[in-house]
């Protein structure tokens, strides 16, 4: 929060307060799983996208549907981090916490630094509902938020006052309650209003009273705001407009982005989509969205389990569908027999992992990226499978098209590594032209592909490409390439069941190959003036907060080189040389270090584990203290 | 609703023979094991459905039976135990123009596979499922399945297995089946038409052949194989036909016959002789409702497998997964045009940063 300078909103009635200009907000809406904090923060997130604000959001929500009510277990919350600048976080420390209720202050308090705003709704402060949370006194009178310049709102009051004219119970109004704290911060923040007040039309279209109660609230919201003397100031944050390259930008979160990632794949391969899925906390969404999209020739199958949705998926590439399944880590568990079957029958599938807090069911609704080496290894025999991990959400939609590349051109079931952080994280999406999305069109075997000694010509289903090992992809229905295939050892060539030892040590080795062969880009280092002795290593979704990081320790005159790994099996072929490159190197991990042992295996090289599994993303300035004393220690 | 299962799979344009099903690779089964005769009645079915091999598939499981389409001349898989109908739904959802079928086992499908069978058949996916049945764990060598008489002794149950068994014919009715059948590996004769009116079915079909493991649990069907005792322990059901059995009687049906227990709705067994044929139920294999095959169904003595019925219990006609997906493709371009990725991408809520 700089470059505080006074001066009238463009384009708003000069309301006589004071407007101050910042270069960034970090804004955290809290309350209870019924209070609609998610679409709260969903609203708001869409006004600052369309207003030209860049940003990151954190929602984060528990597994329960509705927790017991007013409970610290029941709190949901959602952080939006928007600002006239590129940003990497959803932020570490919010500059205004909405509390709906004690227990919304309660669990969120401890992250809001002294000094920034705080908005209570009074009315939930009552002696039962703060006792529930262990609150004797009441926090907003016994100096607790000293400090914190907090507004006490009697929310609740407000919109049912607002709402005295609306054929609404008492009780309706005051669920109203969320949109009077959308209007009041979308006041705070100069957001435009139109957009909400049309989505709000839109969804609830069935029933218009309901729509205008709301709408009716939202402006209550920006007119108390407007006109109350608790609130003197108001900011500016302008559009992020020197941040973005020129084009079309929407906003959109990584599950999204990976769904509409598969569908373009299914769309410039020009094969069918299939996906077998079972549901399952983060990775439900993709299962919705793509069922949404029939009319693309998606076909999406809600399987009786885990092991039916890839075993339905694998059925379909056998018959010539770009096959995908979605899941989470427990799912994964579940799919690795599968997973070894498609190794083996080498057919293209799209293995989602929508990596959650493990082991076991662990934190269903929170992030981690503890499934490294459950996709690396996490199956019996020798079953290399290549990984790909999108490093922020509108990565997804890349890196699902790269998967469906790999899969494809190689024949092999891949491993798209998402998690729950970027899968529910949203930020602006510049939208790419369809000429400038990867040509994924694959060639069926069609006739014969091997001449015999007596010179007949035979079709041989493992007879493969030279370039990159794949073997033919025959789909049934083409006539004199029937064959058939299966998970014991195959004979090179034929595909027949084979037990020959030489044959079996050859083919483990030549699979080995082939997904060690496959193409990816080499990486690149953030190293300025390459002066930096020591390199931060990340891979998937820390690549925000690392390099939020890495600037902050730049900007206080340290030298730090950044790398970010998108491809982890395999690796670039120059990862080495740069891991070799550095005195020292720094990997930071939502888990115990798996990528920190893959390092360390493959290159021989001391590279230092940080790491953290609180379910949440990593701070930035936490994170930057950590890398700050990696390179001082030097 | 419910077109013919093969409508859509292209036919054969010459003339097929058992021969041109016929893999070139070396059957190994035991010698004597039943699944010689299955393989041979299905290869030799084949040319009279007269459709091009190219789009006939056949998916395994595990187990002795689950080599089978490696022996056949058609597109094949050999995939993981229990597992075959989950990957066969897959291609036959997504391939309406193929012939898909399933071959597995007693412990491929009920035991590790139970539950991929059950859903299979609740949703009616156009695969035609050959269950064999050999009563005992035959590729692991001897141990008792879900459908061993309780008290088997095998390896893994010296003193005797402590599980009742599944009646493959009841679990398949309870989940919803709209085709169930039942017929025996020796009797060519009756496999072949239970074949014919299983392919013929949309939708899934379960067939559960009685098979003879020589090995592990051999005689196992004897008592439904031996011309004498099938007298009495084998009742064949034949659609629209009385339900007699056993030794005949004066008019060259059976002497025994299936009637109703007017007070309890239950199926009993009846001397005609005795009592007469009016009451004698006739089978209605397409009867909406399948109480009445689910009661035949629990005639058979799990121990002696007295009163076995054999033949196709029930064959009801109700929408099929795969047709039914593939509608509501077509609705969904209907309703919303063709797919316009461009469109998608953009969605609603969009901003424009100039250059």
């Amino acid at each position: 929060m700089t470059s505080q300078v006074s001066s009238p909103a463009e384009g708003r009635p000069d309301d006589g307060k004071e407007i101050r200009r910042l270069d960034r907000v970090i804004i955290r809406f809290a309350g209870d799983s019924g209070d609609g904090m998610q679409l709260t923060g969903d609203r708001f997130t869409s006004d600052t996208a369309s207003f030209g604000n860049d940003l990151s959001t954190l929602p984060n929500f528990p597994a329960e549907i509705r927790a017991p009510a007013g409970t610290l277990p029941g709190v949901s919350s959602f952080q939006l981090h928007f600002a006239d600048h590129d940003i990497l976080t959803p932020g570490d420390a919010p500059n205004v916490l909405v509390a709906m209720n004690p227990a919304a202050l309660k669990a969120n308090i401890a992250d809001v630094p002294r000094g920034a705003e705080v908005i209570v709704n009074t009315d939930e402060f009552t002696k039962r509902a703060m006792a529930k949370v262990g609150y004797d006194e009441s926090p907003l009178e016994d100096g607790s938020l000293d400090g914190y310049s907090v507004h006490p709102v009697p929310l609740t009051t407000l919109t049912v006052e607002a709402l005295k004219d609306f054929d609404v119970s008492r009780k309706d109004a005051g669920r109203s309650k969320n949109m009077f704290a959308l209007g009041l911060l979308s006041w705070m923040y100069h957001r435009p209003t139109e957009a909400t007040e049309q989505f709000l039309r839109t969804k609830f279209a069935a029933k218009p009273e309901v729509a205008e109660a709301n709408i009716a609230a939202y402006r209550a919201g920006w007119n108390f705001g407007e006109t109350t003397e608790d609130f003197a100031v108001s900011y500016e944050v302008a559009p992020a407009s020197a941040t973005f390259p020129p084009g079309t930008y929407r906003n959109i979160s990584g599950n999204l982005a990976l769904s509409y990632g598969l569908i373009a794949a299914s769309q410039r391969a020009d094969l069918p989509l299939f996906l077998g899925s079972y549901p399952i906390t983060p990775a439900s969404d993709v299962l919705h969205e793509l069922s949404k999209h029939k009319n693309f020739g998606v076909r999406t199958f809600q399987a009786e389990d885990e092991i039916a949705g890839i075993g339905a998926a694998l059925g379909a590439a056998f018959g010539g569908s770009l096959g995908v399944t979605t899941t989470s880590g427990p799912g994964v568990a579940l799919k690795s027999e599968t997973i070894g079957l498609a190794v083996s029958l080498e057919l293209p599938l799209v293995v989602v992992d929508i990596q959650r807090g493990g082991p076991s069911t662990g934190l269903p609704t929170k992030t981690e990226q503890a499934d490294l080496l459950q996709a690396m290894f996490g199956r019996n025999g020798e079953a290399p499978v290549p990984i790909v991990a999108p490093a922020t959400p509108t990565d997804c939609f890349d890196a699902a098209l790269e998967a469906a590349r790999i899969a494809l051109t190689y024949r092999t079931p891949v491993f798209l590594l998402s998690d729950g952080y970027l899968a529910n994280g949203s930020e602006p999406w510049r939208i790419p032209e369809l000429d400038e999305l990867p040509d994924l069109r694959v060639q069926f075997a069609h006739g014969p592909n091997h001449v015999q000694e007596d010179g007949s010509e035979v079709f041989q289903p493992y007879k493969r490409d030279p370039h990159t090992l794949a073997r033919p992809w025959a789909v049934p229905g083409t006539p004199g390439l029937e064959h058939r295939i299966g998970g014991i050892e195959k004979q090179d060539g034929t595909g027949n069941i084979s037990y020959d030892p030489a044959n079996h040590d050859f083919m483990v080795r030549t699979r080995q190959a082939k997904v060690d062969g496959v193409e990816v880009p080499e990486i690149t280092v953030d190293d300025p003036d390459r002066s930096a002795n020591v390199l931060v290593l990340g891979w998937g979704s820390t690549y925000g907060p690392i390099t939020a990081a890495v600037r902050r320790v730049r900007r206080e005159g340290g030298r730090i080189a950044q790398a970010h790994l998108r491809h982890l099996n395999p690796f670039p072929r120059n990862l080495g040389e740069v891991l070799a490159r550095y005195d020292k190197v720094v990997v930071p991990e939502m888990n115990l270090g798996q990528l920190a042992t893959l390092v360390r295996a493959k290159y021989l090289i001391d590279a230092e584990s940080y790491t953290q599994v609180r379910g949440l993303p990593f701070k930035a300035e936490q994170l930057a203290a950590a890398l700050k004393e990696a390179v001082d220690r030097g | 609703m419910a077109d013919n299962a093969l409508s859509l799979v292209p036919r054969a344009e010459g003339k097929q023979t058992m021969k041109d099903f016929k893999s070139d690779q070396e059957v190994r089964w035991c010698p004597g094991c039943g699944d010689y005769a299955v393989l041979a009645a299905v290869q030799g079915f084949m040319p009279e459905l007269g459709l091009a091999k190219e789009n006939i598939v056949f998916v395994s499981g595990i187990g002795c039976s689950s080599r089978f389409p490696y022996y056949m001349n058609t597109y094949g898989m050999h995939s993981i135990h229990g597992r075959a109908p989950a990957i066969a739904t897959g291609l036959a959802a997504t391939r309406r123009d193929l012939s898909v079928w399933v071959v597995t086992g007693d412990g491929d499908a009920l035991s590790i596979g139970g539950n991929h069978l059950i859903h299979a058949l609740r949703r009616n996916v156009n695969l035609k499922i050959l269950l064999f049945n050999n009563r005992i764990y035959g590729l692991t060598k001897g141990q008792y399945s879900p459908t061993s008489e309780a008290g088997k002794i095998t390896k893994s149950t010296p003193m005797g297995s402590l599980d009742s068994p599944f009646n493959p014919v009841s679990l398949a009715l309870g989940a919803e089946a709209s085709f169930v059948a039942r017929t025996v590996d020796s009797d060519r004769k009756h496999l072949t038409s239970v074949l014919r009116a299983a392919s013929e079915h949309p939708g899934t079909a379960l067939v559960e052949i009685y098979q003879n493991c020589n090995i592990f649990n051999d005689g196992a069907f004897e008592v439904l194989k031996d011309k004498q005792q099938a007298l009495e322990a084998v009742i064949r059901l034949e659609h629209g036909e009385p339900i007699r059995f056993g030794a005949p009687a004066e008019d060259g049906l059976g002497s025994k016959g299936v009637v109703r227990e007017r007070a309890t709705g239950e199926l009993r067994i009846v001397d005609v002789t005795e009592e007469g044929t009016d009451e004698v139920l006739v089978h209605d294999a397409h009867a909406r409702s399948p109480m009445t095959a689910f009661a035949l169904s629990r005639l058979a003595d799990p121990e002696t497998l007295h009163h076995t019925p054999i033949g196709v219990l029930r064959d009801v006609e109700r929408p099929v997964y795969d047709t039914e997906m593939s509608d509501q493709l077509e609705a969904a371009v209907e309703q919303n045009g063709k797919g316009d990725l461009s469109a998608l991408l953009h969605g609603h809520d969009t901003w424009t940063v100039a250059g």
